[in-house]
């Protein structure tokens, strides 16, 4: 088994992962009625690592907190958030401080509404960015060029983002990822609520991406749409990764999946056996003893209520299960 | 998304959470109160009594506020004047609540009504606030009554607004449209499903008046409405000493306002603090 | 198209203006009528009186007509512009109130405008210094200001500028004996400040409270996040962001605050000596000039509707989110 918690900060060679998530874990502090102080844990000890030129997509269900994984890599979680555990990029530790310096540059977002387009500005300044005077002009051109690319027509330039259709949204949100010579792009659900045609003309833009040697990051509710276009797919379930599997893995009835959600997942696609998955996706405030799928498991056992497991390599990927071997 | 700074209040009080903070600092705040109004009711009429001897005396350890042109002692008016400030603003703000809780729950009837409540708040929002309370004394034969029916008649606009708000909210629960199934009348409803869930609302509405209520009062008194010169009032006694102002007799003038604003102060503290514990997303300020 | 909409939109707001008018004046006569006020008391004062001639004022006064009568003829003489004579100025009514609201126009205008731009400036500095000493000292201060009563700071500082530094006079809006036409410019500005200063303190409080509660509300939005993920930090994203999103609804709520100017520009008045409406408005009250009280409750009631309706418009047609919603096909 890999030690994948070890902490180094040499340089790696060229093969190793791009950025490294090691047993990180993320809570908040709050307050409920009466002020009492609560502490809610939505992320824990969660690894998994994102390669260059690879799509790794981490496919959990709404509201599960994969979005503060995404705010988590890029350092812009709320104040009251506690953060432990390691990341590593390209070699170097990621810390706050290297966070700050990457963000927007090296390792870049594309949030999943219109809602994080600031309502009261013009579309082509918020693509363009902040910028100081002297490269005003040549991202203004970069900005036309990306818009042509992306087939955005001149006036949607000056138009504010309640004036955008969901297509259009996508695509401009798509342009300000690739306005910075980035290395790492994060898709935070990128693509719900699109009709056939658009979701695949989402999804080859990250396909194109890829290629040209991002590391992408999806994170979406969609595994269909995921397993279209991604290398592999990280399970992620009640705040932590369950199963690390390429996506050739998804076949048939799933027998080369390793964790039993990660196949209760595949064959409850319609196109599959469409059989449903008993139980609910536990709450946030939970306390989750042992197992987190122990609860709606198949073939756990009375250690899987008491001991939880460790995310270990099994089968060419990675799982989180007591009776995979 | 919420942003929280919560190691402030660890600093401050170790081994105190937040909640238990919060019930101690509005207990003291209330009990400050309670003396406030309790001892002013037991004022020594002799304390007030004139005394030309002392009169006009600048703050000393005796007189800690000084005394007035009739040498009374300006402590003992002033803390009488709080006690009947905060006696009015209770009264008050009562009756405001309670034309609160019935425009309130008259909106949730019906589309009529709602327009009705509306209109009316508008209405009284149309004219400066103290004006009105002016117009409606006046209307009411001046005096400490007059006063009194003019802040409590024109104070229910924010908190109606609150609940009209709340009751729109209510009211698309299922388990109200279940009991219009049942047949039961939309004022029961109102009475029996409504109201309950607005009470804390009104206790809070109530507190958050009151400092406005108290404010008002004093000054339509100070503006010579209402109250008579014999009573105690802080606005009278500091619409008296603008008479003293150009003979330098500052603290006349100072401590009584300085004592109100502690006072409204203190009512805001209650206020929202009591504020935090029904709402915990406020505590993240 | 646009100016379509802004005309349908005026007049919507025209005849709710008619209506509340009506209102407001039926209600305030009828207040007025409640109290027991009797105008040729207020007119003669102390004097002593020959029964002939109070028969005679009681009839010119309308004692004994019916309320309804005398509304019915205070408002069609109203709607011809005559207000009555003023009880205890002895002049019409509409000539007091030309001179009088001018000069409290002077003041509320000033200190509008002081104070909007000083609370703004602190509330976003408070805000984006957020949970700092900087954010707690402005926002004790603010707290402070809020619970002080307007008509005590005003003696205050009359007590400090004026008595004590004898930095401004003591009252009046222009030197006692001076004839109104030598008046000069520099007198009305000096006997400004300390007034304007003082009504300007509590709209300080309000908008700075207003402004770095809707700051911090921008700072932890979805738009400032992403701006965030960015790169942006510090004032850049505060001035891109954050200033864009505030200053609107601050603007606004500077408009909604007509009422509480009033309020305390009456307050104010008092304490200077400022011959303004909200003296007038203070001495027709104690002294039951009810045809000069009732002409001040519609003028400020104009006052405040006209900043509400501003307000309104800002929002309807300012704002690009509402304004372009409309003009999509």
């Amino acid at each position: 088994m890999k030690n994948i918690s070890q902490v180094t900060t040499d340089k790696k060679d060229k093969s190793d992962a791009l950025l490294k998530v090691k047993d990180v874990s993320l809570s908040f502090i709050q307050y409920t009625s009466g002020l009492r102080q609560t502490e809610l844990k939505v992320i824990s000890n969660l690894s998994m690592e994102a390669y260059s030129g690879e799509i790794l997509a981490v496919v959990g269900s709404s509201g599960s907190g994969k979005s503060l994984l995404a705010h988590a890599i890029l350092g812009i979680l709320p104040s009251n958030a506690q953060l432990s555990g390691g990341m590593e990029y390209n070699g170097y530790d990621l810390n706050r401080k290297k966070k700050e310096e990457l963000r927007g540059k090296e390792i870049v977002l594309i949030p999943q509404s219109t809602k994080y387009l600031d309502p009261l500005m013009r579309i082509s300044s918020q693509v363009i960015g902040n910028t100081d005077g002297k490269n005003a002009e040549s991202r203004k051109n970069l900005q036309r060029d990306i818009f042509k690319k992306y087939d955005l027509k001149p006036e949607v330039e000056g138009m504010f983002p309640h004036e955008l259709s969901g297509g259009m949204t996508r695509r401009v949100l798509v342009s300000t990822a690739v306005m910075e010579s980035s290395k790492i792009v994060i898709a935070d659900e990128p693509t719900p609520g699109l009709d056939e045609k658009n979701l695949n003309e989402t999804l080859s833009y990250f396909k194109n991406m890829a290629k040209k040697g991002y590391a992408v990051i999806l994170i979406t509710h969609d595994i269909e749409a995921a397993l279209k276009i991604s290398d592999k797919i990280a399970i992620f379930y009640a705040g932590t990764i369950l199963e690390i599997a390429k996506s050739g893995d998804f076949a048939g009835e799933g027998e080369k999946l390793r964790h039993p959600y990660t196949r209760a997942l595949w064959n409850a696609l319609p196109q599959n056996k469409f059989h449903a998955i008993k139980g609910h996706h536990p709450m946030q405030d939970e306390v989750l003893e042992g197992c987190f799928f122990y609860k709606r498991c198949s073939t756990g056992n009375e250690n899987c209520s008491k001991c939880t497991p460790k995310l270990k390599i099994f089968n060419g990927g990675m799982v989180r299960c007591n009776n995979a071997a | 998304m919420t942003t929280a700074v919560v190691n402030a209040n660890r600093e401050l009080f170790k081994g105190i959470n937040l909640r238990q903070k919060t019930i101690m600092l509005i207990s003291c705040l209330s009990l400050l109160l309670i003396a406030i109004v309790v001892s002013s009711a037991f004022i020594d009429e002799n304390a007030l009594s004139t005394d030309f001897e002392s009169k006009n005396l600048a703050p000393s350890l005796e007189h800690p506020f000084g005394t007035d042109w009739m040498g009374r002692d300006m402590f003992v008016r002033t803390l009488g004047g709080l006690g009947l400030s905060i006696i009015i603003g209770a009264l008050a703000s009562s009756i405001s609540t309670i034309i609160s809780v019935f425009l309130g729950l008259l909106s949730s009837i019906g589309k009529i009504e709602d327009s009705i409540v509306s209109w009316l708040v508008d209405l009284f929002l149309s004219i400066p606030h103290l004006l009105l309370i002016i117009l409606i004394s006046i209307g009411f034969g001046g005096g400490a009554t007059g006063v009194i029916i003019g802040v409590a008649l024109s104070h229910w606009t924010s908190l109606t607004r609150v609940v009209r708000a709340e009751v729109k909210q209510i009211k698309t629960q299922e388990y109200i449209h279940i009991s219009q199934k049942f047949g039961k009348s939309k004022w029961w409803i109102a009475k029996n499903h409504i109201f309950p869930h607005l009470l804390p609302q009104f206790v809070l509405g109530t507190i958050v008046m009151f400092p406005h209520a108290i404010l008002h009062e004093a000054s339509v008194t100070f503006l010579g409405f209402g109250l008579s010169p014999h009573e105690p009032a802080i606005g009278i006694i500091l619409s008296e000493s603008m008479k003293y102002l150009s003979a330098g007799y500052w603290w006349l003038a100072f401590f009584p306002g300085l004592s109100l604003l502690i006072v409204i102060l203190v009512f805001d503290l209650i206020g929202e603090n009591l504020g935090k514990m029904l709402d915990p997303k406020k505590a993240h300020e | 198209m646009k100016y379509e909409k802004l005309g349908i939109f005026m007049g919507k707001k025209t005849l709710k203006l008619i209506v509340l008018l009506i209102f407001v004046c039926v209600a305030s006569f009828w207040i007025v009528e409640q109290s027991p006020i009797d105008p040729v008391r207020a007119y003669i004062g102390e004097m002593s009186i020959q029964p002939e001639q109070k028969a005679k004022m009681e009839e010119y006064w309308g004692v004994n007509t019916p309320a309804h009568e005398k509304f019915l003829n205070w408002a069609g003489s109203a709607l011809e512009g005559d207000f009555g004579t003023s009880l205890i100025y002895r002049m019409p009514v509409t000539d007091i109130i030309k001179e009088r609201f001018a000069s409290s126009l002077l003041l509320m205008a000033s200190s509008w405008v002081l104070s909007g731009i000083l609370g703004f400036v602190l509330g976003i500095v408070a805000g984006m210094k957020h949970g700092t000493f900087i954010d707690k000292v402005i926002k004790t201060y603010c707290y402070i200001l809020l619970a002080a009563p307007t008509f005590w700071l005003a003696l205050i500082f009359l007590l400090i500028f004026s008595v004590n530094l004898g930095w401004f006079p003591v009252g009046l809006s222009v030197p006692i004996g001076v004839a109104s036409g030598d008046v000069t410019f520099f007198d009305r500005i000096h006997h400004l400040i300390l007034p304007t200063i003082t009504l300007s303190l509590l709209g300080v409080a309000s908008i700075a409270m207003f402004t770095r509660e809707k700051l911090i509300e921008v700072m932890s939005s979805d738009y400032v996040l992403f701006a965030k993920a960015r790169g942006e930090t510090g004032f850049d994203l505060v001035k891109r962001h954050g200033i864009r999103n505030v200053a609107l609804p601050a603007i606004t709520l500077q408009f909604l605050g007509f009422s509480e100017l009033f309020g305390g520009a009456v307050l104010v008045e008092q304490v200077f000596s400022y011959p303004g409406l909200g003296q007038a408005a203070v001495a027709a009250g104690l002294r039951s000039d009810v045809p000069l009280l009732l002409a001040i409750v519609i003028v400020s009631t104009l006052f405040v509707y006209s900043g509400n309706l501003i307000a309104d418009i800002i929002y309807e047609f300012v704002d690009p989110r509402i304004k372009q919603q409309e003009t999509r096909p």
